[in-house]
């Protein structure tokens, strides 16, 4: 059995009570030698680093200084995300020799904190997708059945934790890349409140959009990445300065007098009757634990993904501009002119999802056409935001499939961006109000696929969220099944 | 020849006088000696790297803003301009688009017919400047390179309505700018290090049969002198109107679109770059990284605070409450704040403004042009000539006798004696400089002088008034330091009794 199968707890007090993170890292780093290559989880392993980093920690731990309880753990971390003199190359050609000259906020968090950073995963190309097959390294694999795709754009992260290479690791979501591959994968992800996590060191896709957040084999693990993870940073004009529970401390508490809203836009045509099932089932699982069940309508959310596309596509086409091939990043060999050298660098660099985006964008944004679709979209968001607000008056959270259906198969939905885009329906919104939202294993289809459950709170209450997904954990053991390994 | 007015909008860049840059903490320095070492994560416009608003950059252009008459915006926001060049690592500016800081002002200057002109502004915003990109001049061909220790600085642009009317008008204008902003302290104004620039719109008003016909507007970029304006502008107005002649088209003809020209001071003409506006879509939108800026009443009434008299205010204070003419007020005005603040202090002692103008626009601007010194090196300081000047005022010096101790300070400064305002009275004593106020020995002399002269005195009695300055002559001669008028005076009260 993997030493990765106990709750993250039970982790936590192992590397307390005498486990050295040494071994634990080891113990990782030799699970990504043995299996990832059927996974392909991994851009790159970290292993002297990390094996470095955890000796360190190990000698503070003897030497008798208290760390936090994240010390030793070994975490992913996507490769959107910067690392001082580690590659970060967004899984795109234009980035593969990129090495940052900074850690992103949240590395440096984590580093403060102890935690051992192994390796950098896999996405879609700067998280342009949905299922981790825009990748210029190749796609990675669902580990519950590599026929299947992870999910995305966070496909790399959700597959280590659910593989057992890391018991944690980071992703972003801009309109569910933590949470759909969460749900693929069968573990926990969580997006937090868009200005809760610095995304200084984030390599913008949609920088309005944008969230960094932890995956966990379960809600307490997610809550201790969060801990560390959130709070102000000066170098985000974004990042909003207002305390941080310690969600750790109270993860375990239940709710009393918890509302849940239920909202009929989210049991539309396209949802798998499964993942129906799943989800109707998990309300019951509140409604036994003492939870009101209300019902709720989300008016505007018919236009989330239009919006999305929008205002996502607009604004990576304006962060992707800087990819020229001029200062860094990957140059064309062969050109006539600069404006040669621009396309040419383009051309290469880029693959189809992401062209594909930076066109839309820059179409949207063209004069002439920026009042009819940017503008627009900026106002149904708005509204799409005043609907949440108007619903979270009345419950606490609320409760839906986290995607309309469980993990697809590798190259299904190729040919199909518009058929791809839906897998989102349920997730967008969050990311257009700015609401945390977090999906937990809800269930498990009858072809062997984990189901996930979303809830979203209201902007800042990732503690309630935090708590009250914890209380359906409880109340279940989908977060304690795994997917069989081979070794 | 057509009859014609020539129509002016200037476009003023004005780098700020930070300690860092707008959107990061690189220092804001003018540094070509060394390139891209001012430069950071966030200005070299690496992957995941956030700009953060430099407070004290959008503090500087809301003092801008108030001595340029601008009215002050409460939310501004900031939006990605966006085109691929060199030197703009990011693929777009971060600029203001719709909604600037501040919108709807003027600047006002004496013309030289002594008549106000006022130039109406459509608006002033907060931007960064590029970094510079550095091409192979030896014509070998070498690669271009790119300099980002520039990339970032903050920039303010000015924009002006279409208000000017001829090449003069639009340099007594970038003149008068760049006075208010030297005074305000917000820029170093540099033209040649290109902390001040401009662009030109020009274009003409042809009238013809009780008709006017603007002809398309030209822009020329980047002037970086007040010369080159003038003179791009001057020939850019010939160039029009031979082109009006020649092919008569008129602004908004499809065939006539908006072009951009650059100046080449070695030929002294205006030669075209690329064509402009239609071409270019910046698909302006809001950027998603910064947070709009709310200005606050009390951040404002710091900002009025620390505002000093603008040049228009001091010009006039000094031609209402000194006395001086709007010439003198110029004079004084134009050299800038720290010329103004020396007469300033030089009244506040000798209580004299007309005295002080006359010494401060002559005998000081003389010297320190001479001794190619700047005014803080200048020996003679706005103490030691307000004391001077104060005596004079008094009557206890002559303008002659002034000078001569001015003189014999600036003498002794040479020899690198220290001087004070102490030195002024030794240097009266040891000269035997100072004025006789003692009438009785005026008096005395006088009455020599008249005795020695019988047949001058009897002319004055009798009426020549051109024989009465060879005595005021000779008396003075005697006296040394006597006041001429006094003497003049006594002399018409002997004769005439
Ligand atoms: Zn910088």
């Amino acid at each position: 059995m993997s030493t990765l199968m106990e709750s993250t707890r039970e982790l936590v007090q192992r590397l307390q009570s005498g486990e050295t993170a040494v071994s634990l890292t080891q113990s990782c780093l030799n699970a990504i030698t043995s299996r990832d290559a059927a996974i392909h989880a991994f851009v790159r392993p970290i292993a002297d680093g990390a094996l470095a980093d955890a000796a360190s920690v190990d000698g503070r731990r003897q030497a008798g200084e208290t760390l936090s309880p994240i010390a030793g753990i070994p975490i992913a971390l996507k490769d959107n995300i910067c690392t001082q003199g580690v590659a970060t190359t967004c899984s795109s050609r234009m980035l593969e020799d990129f090495i940052p000259p900074y850690d992103a906020h949240v590395v440096t968090r984590l580093r403060e904190a102890g935690a051992i950073i192994i390796g950098k995963t896999n996405l879609d190309e700067f998280a342009m997708g949905s299922s981790t097959e825009n990748s210029a390294i190749g796609p990675t694999r669902n580990p519950w059945n590599t026929a299947h795709a992870p999910g995305g754009s966070s496909g790399g992260s959700a597959a280590a934790v659910a593989a057992q290479f890391a018991p944690l690791a980071l992703g972003s979501d801009t309109g569910g890349s933590i949470r759909q591959p969460a749900s693929f994968c069968g573990v926990v992800g969580l997006k937090p409140t868009y200005g809760r996590v610095s995304r200084y060191g984030l390599v913008a896709y949609a920088s309005s959009l944008d969230q960094i957040g932890p995956f966990a084999r379960d809600v307490e693990g997610a809550a201790l990445l969060f801990d560390v993870i959130a709070g102000h940073d000066e170098r985000d004009s974004t990042s909003v300065n207002r305390p941080v529970p310690k969600c750790w401390d109270t993860v375990n508490q239940p709710l009393t007098g918890l509302r849940v809203g239920v909202a009929k836009e989210h049991f539309g045509a396209g949802l798998d009757t499964e993942v129906e099932a799943a989800t109707r089932k998990a309300i019951e699982v509140y409604r036994s634990l003492g939870a009101t069940i209300v019902d709720l309508s989300l008016p505007h959310s018919k236009y989330a993904i239009a919006v999305y596309y929008l205002i996502a596509c607009s604004e990576a086409s304006s962060n992707l501009a800087r990819y020229d091939g001029v200062h860094y990043g990957h140059r064309a060999e062969k050109f006539s002119n600069m404006i040669d050298m621009y396309k040419a660098s383009r051309a290469e660099g880029f693959g189809a999802e992401v062209k594909r985006r930076v066109m839309l964008g820059t179409y949207a944004l063209s004069s002439g056409y920026y009042d009819a679709y940017y503008l627009k979209a900026l106002k149904v968001r708005r509204l799409i935001r005043n609907d949440f607000d108007a619903a979270f008056e009345k419950v606490d959270v609320i409760l839906s499939p986290t995607s309309p259906m469980p993990a697809f198969k590798v190259g299904e939905m190729s040919d199909d961006p518009l058929k791809m885009y839906l897998a989102d329906i349920y997730t967008i919104s969050a990311n257009l109000a700015g609401l945390p939202g977090i999906s937990v294993p809800a269930g498990m289809s009858s072809s062997g696929l984990p189901i996930g459950l979303q809830l979203l709170a209201a902007p800042f209450e990732e503690e309630r969220l935090l708590r009250a997904a914890r209380m359906f954990e409880n109340a279940t053991d989908w977060s304690r099944r795994s997917p069989e390994l081979n070794h | 020849m057509a009859n014609y007015t020539t129509i002016i909008g200037l476009e003023v860049h004005v780098q700020l006088l930070t300690n860092t840059k707008l959107f990061c903490s690189c220092p804001n320095r003018f540094n070509p000696d060394n390139p891209n070492v001012q430069t950071c994560p966030v200005c070299l416009g690496l992957p995941g790297a956030l700009p953060v608003l430099n407070r004290e950059a959008f503090k500087l252009s809301l003092k801008t803003a108030m001595a340029l008459n601008l009215e002050l915006a409460r939310f501004t926001k900031w939006d990605r301009k966006q085109y691929y060049y060199p030197d703009l690592p990011k693929g777009y500016q971060t600029s203001q688009f719709d909604l600037p800081f501040s919108s709807k002002g003027y600047v006002e200057f004496d013309m030289p017919s002594g008549e106000l002109k006022r130039v109406r502004l459509i608006r002033a915003h907060l931007e960064e400047d590029a970094g510079k990109n550095i091409h192979d001049e030896s014509g070998r061909g070498a690669d271009s390179q790119v300099d980002l220790n520039r990339a970032g600085t903050p920039l303010l642009e000015i924009v002006s309505e279409p208000d000017i009317r001829s090449a003069e008008e639009a340099r007594l204008y970038l003149e008068e700018m760049r006075l208010l902003l030297l005074t305000i302290g917000v820029s170093d104004c540099n033209m040649q290090e290109g902390s001040l620039r401009c662009d030109a719109n020009v274009n003409l008003h042809i009238h013809e049969n009780g008709e006017t016909i603007p002809t398309p507007i030209v822009e020329i970029k980047n002037l970086n002198s007040f010369r080159f304006l003038e003179a791009a502008i001057e020939y850019e107005v010939k160039r029009q109107l031979g082109q009006w002649e020649k092919e008569r088209k008129r602004l908004g003809d499809v065939d006539a679109p908006k072009t951009t020209r650059g100046y080449d001071p070695d030929r002294g003409v205006t030669v075209l770059q690329r064509g402009k506006e239609g071409a270019a879509d910046y698909r302006y939108f809001p950027c998603p990284d910064l947070v709009p800026v709310v200005v606050s009443e009390e951040e404002l009434a710091a900002i009025r605070a620390t505002l000093v008299e603008f040049p228009s205010a001091r010009r006039r204070r000094y031609c209402d409450q000194l006395g001086l003419s709007a010439y003198d007020a110029q004079v004084i005005v134009n050299q800038g704040n720290e010329f103004a603040a020396y007469y300033d202090a030089v009244v506040a002692i000798c209580g004299d403004g007309k005295l002080a103008a006359n010494w401060t626009t002559q005998d000081v601007l003389r010297q320190t042009n001479d001794r190619r010194e700047t005014l803080a090196q200048f020996p003679v300081t706005a103490e030691i000539l307000g004391t001077l000047l104060s005596k004079v005022a008094k009557n206890e010096l002559t303008i002659k006798a002034a000078r001569d101790v001015f003189a014999a300070l600036l003498a002794e400064a040479d020899e690198e004696k220290p001087i004070s305002k102490e030195r002024i009275d030794a240097i009266v004593t040891e000269k035997g400089l100072a004025t006789i106020s003692d009438t009785g020995a005026i008096d005395a002399v006088i009455n020599a002088v008249v005795a020695r002269n019988e047949k001058a005195a009897a002319d004055v009695r009798a009426g020549k008034q051109q024989a009465l300055g060879p005595l005021v002559g000779q008396v003075m001669k005697e006296l040394k330091g006597a006041d001429a008028k006094v003497v003049r005076q006594m002399l018409i009260d002997k004769l005439s009794s």
